[in-house]
């Protein structure tokens, strides 16, 4: 049974339409990246699928894990176990991001009928997920992504995946602002999240992630469209000769 | 906050009064004049020096009202008041009692339940009869004798005009004298009760004092009156109010409040106003006009407000500090929030007299619905304040855009060697932070709630423990349905 199920999905913002047409199936166990140029319409339908309100869906249809994501709320997608890291983390004046990410953890848990956790159970878990993420604990007390450089941001939305553990993780643009070193420590968090329960979708405008983050499926969108899919060696062939020569081709490589 | 001790004061009081009340009898007419101010202090049965001070204080205000002298600065509007038109002496009123929970304004119910109030204090804060029987230690009576044994004075102010005259003499008027303005000389002619203290000497007071233990003055009418004295090297921590809503029936509330603190003294004072703010459409409502004064007479001393208003139509009000001994410091933390029709505006001053004298101002603004929030605040360095510093940092919060947001610094410095610090900021509350809250799982109330006290963090911290705690939740719930 596939997990995320996306058919004919159109969305406009302020009246502009962004998507138009999107088809996508993610089975558990997967990884695919959605890859295109600038304004493709990647990153709105990350929001899209995130629940964020100034996105209207004009037609089609998303299932997640079964369920009808489009008539759920930011949260309520977020406690069926759909993850957004964001392209750009916000900031959160004066609540430390320990306190943070419990209080998410525990808003999760609730919804599914377990437990709370309390600090004493949470900050060992808390900060093995840090240590993966080779960041300081100095970050816990830290008001969340305050003061951050933009790869501490980036680490920071892994280590909060790796707490929340989703279903489903939409990672939007993670490499965009990253260097190198910070990159490989982000794809090592990410892999170290690969299972056969979970699903990954990476957003991403570059190959270079994908180096380090190997998708099982690549998707290229243009235009709101996805026009065409492929194994590992699409975004290769991208990266050689750019978004241009699939604007041409007809889409229907889906599977 | 024991429940047991606020229970128990209330149950004396129904004692007191009885169950089916006199207060017609008790209740003055309609109107202000020297007659009536002679009434109030007969009734009181105040000595010479009390009435004295009334009726000198009435003239004076009397001849503000001739010349339409109330103040008008204030960024706040509200009809003219008439002030012929109110009683300005009756004994707390008996509400009508009811028979169970069920006859309480729903409302006001679901308010409780989120503050977390336990179901018997509930029937008490709403009127509902109660059968109180309780432990027969009494919590209270342990209280008074641990200050007593302190030799901490706390008591109501008419107890203190009885007991300790000298003291009331000394120090009422000191740091407001009747003559500061129009509504303080209102209430210096016509005020009820409120509370007294006095530490003594090199004593730190051993407890928290809260106007919920205070015997005998639970409701102290329109026009509270307010004294502090920390002697040399003594310390105190005073907390004001209660964050249960209070339905008042009274509409204009004019308290004035003195501090003063002596040489190496530190008065802390904490205060959380949470009065009926009228409804959604701006009717009805307490208009809160309140003078807060601070001395820091001797040298190290220290004065310490902070403020969480979250109520009344209209608040008018400015916790302020003089800082005359040197070395002393003095400290403002505000929180202020405006939502619906509510108006405010708050803030403080700081008069740097002394040498190396020291202010702190942290005001948090936060605005939502049509409500219009005013920082108002003031720093004076004088010529003799050498080495003088002040911090202010003023923010403000707005949620929605019907809101307003304003701010009014003045500064004023005498001597050069002063340094002043001041920092300002005015954000919307974003769009996506509450969705970044929400992607993680937390509901959009709550995502609001967070980022508020996140925002407001600086002050709370600044509260007592419980305090904060009751802070936050009332905020939440004073900016239900603010957003979306």
């Amino acid at each position: 049974m596939s997990l995320l199920e996306i058919k004919n999905l159109h969305a406009s913002v302020n009246g502009n339409e962004i998507l138009r047409g999107v088809d996508l199936t993610v089975k558990p166990g997967e990884v695919h990246s959605i890859m295109g140029p600038n304004g493709s319409g990647k990153s709105t339908l990350a929001q899209v699928l995130a629940r964020r309100e100034n996105y209207e869906v004009t037609q089609g249809s998303v299932e997640f894990a079964g369920k009808d994501l489009l008539a759920m709320k930011p949260e309520e997608a977020a406690c069926e176990g759909l993850f957004l890291a964001f392209q750009y983390p916000v900031e959160i004046p004066g609540i430390s991001n320990a306190y943070f990410l419990r209080a998410a953890l525990n808003a999760i848990r609730k919804s599914r009928g377990q437990e709370e956790l309390d600090a004493m159970d949470f900050l060992p878990l808390l900060k093995e997920k840090m240590r993966m993420l080779e960041m300081d604990e100095k970050f816990l007390n830290r008001p969340v992504n305050e003061g951050f450089s933009g790869g501490e941001k980036k680490r920071n939305e892994i280590v909060q995946m790796a707490v929340l553990e989703p279903m489903l993780a939409v990672l939007d643009e993670t490499d965009s602002g990253l260097d190198i070193d910070a990159l490989k420590i982000v794809a090592k968090g990410v892999n170290a999240m690969r299972s056969k329960d979970r699903a990954i979708v990476v957003v991403t405008h570059y190959q270079r992630l994908l180096n380090y983050i190997v998708p099982d499926y690549v998707h290229v969108l243009v235009n709101g469209r996805i026009v065409k899919s492929g194994g590992p060696e699409l975004a290769l062939e991208l990266e050689a000769k750019g978004y241009s020569w699939t604007e041409a081709e007809p889409a229907g490589a889906r599977r | 906050m024991s429940t047991i001790n606020q229970i128990e004061d209330l149950t004396k009081q129904e004692y007191k009064w009885g169950f089916v009340t006199t207060v017609e009898e008790d209740r003055l007419p309609n109107g202000l004049n020297e007659d009536i101010v002679r009434a109030i202090a007969q009734k009181k049965g105040e000595p010479e020096f009390m009435l004295e001070w009334r009726l000198k204080s009435y003239r004076y205000w009397a001849s503000q009202e001739q010349k339409q002298a109330e103040p008008k600065w204030a960024n706040v509007k509200y009809p003219p008041i008439d002030y012929q038109a109110l009683s300005y002496y009756s004994a707390p009123k008996q509400k009508k009692e009811l028979k169970s929970l069920d006859e309480v304004d729903p409302e006001i119910l679901k308010t409780y339940e989120k503050l977390g109030i336990p179901l018997h204090e509930q029937k008490l804060l709403a009127g509902v009869a109660v059968d109180a029987v309780f432990d027969s230690v009494s919590v209270a009576t342990t209280f008074k004798e641990k200050l007593k044994e302190a030799g901490v004075i706390f008591c109501s102010f008419s107890d203190a005009v009885k007991e300790h005259p000298e003291l009331v003499k000394k120090y009422l008027g000191s740091v407001v004298p009747y003559t500061d303005n129009f509504f303080a000389a209102l209430n210096s002619a016509v005020f009820s009760d409120g509370s007294f203290v006095y530490v003594p000497k090199g004593v730190r007071c051993p407890m928290e004092l809260s106007t919920y233990f205070r015997i005998n003055a639970q409701n102290t009418g329109q026009f509270e009156r307010t004294l502090i004295i920390a002697d040399e090297g003594a310390y105190v921590s005073y907390l004001e109010g209660c964050t249960a809503p209070v339905r008042d029936e009274n509409q204009l509330h004019a308290a004035v409040v003195e501090l003063i603190a002596h040489d190496n003294a530190t008065i802390k004072y904490s205060t959380v106003q949470n009065w009926y703010p009228g409804d959604k459409e701006g009717k009805g409502g307490i208009y809160n006009f309140v003078t807060k004064r601070g001395k820091c007479l001797g040298k190290n001393s220290k004065i310490s407000w902070t403020q969480v208003e979250t109520g009344s139509a209209i608040t008018w009000k400015y916790p302020s500090c003089i800082l005359q001994g040197d070395n002393s410091v003095g400290e403002f933390y505000s929180v202020a929030l405006t939502n619906n029709y509510q108006q405010a505006d708050t803030g403080t001053k700081m008069i740097h007299i002394g040498k190396n004298t020291k202010s702190t101002v942290v005001s948090k603004g936060i605005s939502a619905g049509h409500g219009q929030n005013t920082y108002r605040g003031g720093v004076k360095i004088l010529k003799g304040a050498t080495g003088a510093r002040n911090y202010t940092q003023c923010d403000s919060l707005l949620i929605g855009d019907k809101c307003g947001a304003h701010t009014f610094p003045y500064i004023e410095v005498r001597n050069a060697s002063a340094r002043m610090e001041h920092e300002a900021s005015t954000s919307k509350i974003g769009e996506d932070q509450i969705f970044y809250l929400q992607q993680r799982g937390i509901s959009k109330e709550e995502a609001v709630s967070m980022i508020i006290n996140g925002f407001c963090k600086a002050v709370f911290r600044e509260l007592p423990m419980e305090f904060a705690v009751e802070a936050q939740k009332l905020l939440s719930i004073s900016l239900e349905g603010s957003v979306g």
